[in-house]
């Protein structure tokens, strides 16, 4: 049966998902419908973790259900910016010990999870909104919150609703100075805050192939900000040789099917898109980074698990390169791993960030989530490729967030105010 | 500390509050990863509109919305932070889909009643049947929130999931066949 799921000319990504995995594949689970189904693998990171520690002992379980299959990561706040923080952090090693789970300190949780575990085909829950990036490699990768983390810690497994899935088919070639990230800032701006809830998106469309795994990991990754519970880009020649290269064998492909239904369908032109940047704050309009004029940047931080990437700092360094930070806009740079950040010291590109007169810091979630290592002060203005411009978020109430690619956040940083990074590419 | 699980029917006043309400608003993250604790939560809960909000909420209080509800964050501690400053439920327009599965698991009643702003003003007398799944605005009418499957409104009676599995030794979609939502 499962095979003939897998064939079925009419079924979108997810209900070929979770049909395969539910009940042993026995039957087709359609659109809104209910599932249950098993967890390949479970993560919960230093803001979600402790509370589903909390929850799991609470509910009296003693053993959880499989040790090998549990990621905790301690990646938010890394290394600890207080002693409150640093007390969660222990709570966290203990029940690391305790139940002989994994556990990775000092890595973005969905970078490290790219990097070294999750595979085409497998079933992710997260216990973080951005989990959705492991979509990037054909993943069925949602977010959950800490209760349910423990309640999959305690069973494996989880129900799901069948999602409703959009299409959008992507043509063209972007132009100079247009990134993966323009690309989903674009598309919020198109559907809005809510326009994916509770749906599964799927990249198609002959420009795909010319998006690197670095590319659709921000794509997918970013889609959180549109609300949807899947983000997928299916297997294909691109993903084929990530796996390869790294040495690592791929689970399983799942394709949709040609005829598969969509509650929405939409076209890029990928050469029409310029830098995109969306701020300040949620409520603001998408526009090209063109459109601004020279307003001062007190911070730009580049990093975050959605622009924290290798190739997102190779842009960077050949935009920093040979330039000066503007006097009075201070320029942190955070890589998304830690392989990310030995890549970078052993290959010059921190060299060339100091020298440009950019902070490089260790790799953490950083200045994206307020807490360290670049928090805004009152009537502060940021320009940021972390994925959130929330009042708040980095910091003061007051301070503005704009959200751009790691190349309009470069080539802002130089300048001090948004600009185009065209020229500097 | 803990609540007592939602009863059947619930009355109480509201708060009215926009369209996307994000969980950084409802709590923000400076906050939340500091503390395990549900009590020191409800201190920062709705601090992204009013820091004080927690010295006028009272127990018993519900929260009307707009759409997309409890936005972006996985963060479970968002519905944790409302239940615990003792508003007794939410109603909007709609809720985003991590909060809203976080609400049933943590026993805080989420209806979602598409249009719902438009009958309700701050500080209104309201109340929610968890039976029927309904919301009576003060006026008397009656407005029947979207459909929920059967296992999450008996999971949201019982008090969300640490309730149940304490009684039952499973959860309630152990077992669960497959129907349409």
């Amino acid at each position: 049966m499962s095979q003939a799921i897998l064939n079925d000319n009419s079924l979108t990504f997810a209900e070929k998902v979770i049909s395969v995995k539910s009940d042993g594949g026995k039957k087709v689970h359609h659109t809104g419908e209910i599932a249950v189904i098993p967890a390949d693998m479970a993560m919960a990171q230093d803001s979600t973790g402790p509370l589903a520690i909390k929850v799991f002992r609470e509910m009296g379980v003693q053993k959880v259900w499989d040790p090998k299959k549990i990621h905790l990561v301690i990646d938010h706040s890394f290394p600890a910016p207080d002693e409150k923080v640093a007390n969660l952090h222990i709570l966290i090693r203990e029940f690391v010990k305790q139940q002989g789970v994994r556990l990775v300190e000092g890595s973005i949780s969905h970078q490290h999870l790219l990097e070294n575990h999750v595979v085409p085909g497998m079933v992710l829950f997260g216990a973080d909104s951005h989990t959705c990036q492991a979509g990037a490699i054909g993943a069925f990768a949602t977010g959950i919150g800490s209760s349910e983390m423990a309640a999959v810690w305690a069973s494996g497994k989880l129900w799901v609703r069948v999602p409703e899935s959009i299409k959008i088919n992507l043509t063209g070639q972007l132009k100079k100075g247009v990134f993966a990230r323009d690309i989903i800032t674009h598309f919020i701006g198109m559907v809005g805050e809510d326009g994916g809830n509770y749906k599964s998106l799927e990249w198609k469309g002959p420009a795909v192939k010319n998006l690197s795994i670095a590319s659709r990991a921000c794509i997918s990754n970013n889609s959180m900000e549109c609300g949807c519970k899947l983000s997928i880009f299916e297997v294909d020649p691109v993903t084929q040789v990530y796996f390869k290269t790294a040495n690592r064998k791929a689970m399983f492909e799942i394709h949709a099917g040609p005829k598969a239904q969509y509650k929405e369908e939409y076209d890029i032109d990928l050469g029409t898109l310029e830098p995109q940047v969306w701020g300040p704050g949620n409520e603001s309009k998408v526009r090209s980074a063109s459109e601004f004029g020279d307003d001062h940047l007190d911070e730009v931080f580049i990093g975050s698990s959605t622009n924290g990437r290798y190739e997102d700092l190779q842009v960077v360094g050949k935009i920093l390169k040979g330039h000066k930070i503007k006097a009075g806009t201070r320029c942190i740079i955070t890589p998304a791993s830690r392989n990310v950040f030995e890549r970078a010291i052993t290959d010059g590109l921190a060299e060339t960030f100091l020298q440009s007169g950019a902070v490089f810091t260790n790799a953490t979630c950083g200045a994206c989530v307020g807490t360290h290592l670049g928090v805004l002060g009152e009537n502060e203005t940021c320009l940021s490729t972390s994925p959130r411009n929330y009042v708040g978020r980095m910091g003061a109430s007051t301070a503005k967030i704009f959200l751009s690619s790691p190349a309009t956040a470069a080539a802002s940083a130089l300048e001090g105010h948004i600009v185009d990074p065209g020229r500097y590419l | 500390m803990s609540l007592p699980t939602p009863s059947t029917i619930i009355r109480g006043r509201t708060w009215v509050w926009p369209d996307d309400v994000n969980t950084d608003i409802i709590i923000p993250f400076r906050f939340k990863a500091r503390t395990n604790d549900p009590v020191e939560m409800a201190k920062y809960a709705m601090y992204g509109f009013d820091p004080e909000f927690y010295k006028k909420v009272k127990p018993g209080d519900l929260f009307v919305a707009g759409r997309n509800f409890g936005g972006g964050s996985s963060r479970e501690q968002a519905p944790v932070a409302i239940k615990y400053s003792g508003v007794a439920a939410v109603v909007a327009e709609s809720f985003a889909r991590i909060f809203y599965r976080n609400s049933f698991a943590i026993g805080l009643p989420a209806l979602e009643v598409p249009g719902i702003t438009k009958q309700v003003k701050q500080f209104d007398e309201i109340s929610i049947n968890l039976q029927d799944w309904s919301v009576t605005t003060k006026d008397g009418k009656v407005y029947h929130a979207l459909k929920v499957p059967e296992f999450l409104r008996g999971l949201m009676r019982e008090g969300g999931l640490v309730e149940y599995y304490k009684k039952h030794k499973s959860f309630p979609w152990e077992g669960l066949q497959a129907t349409a939502s």
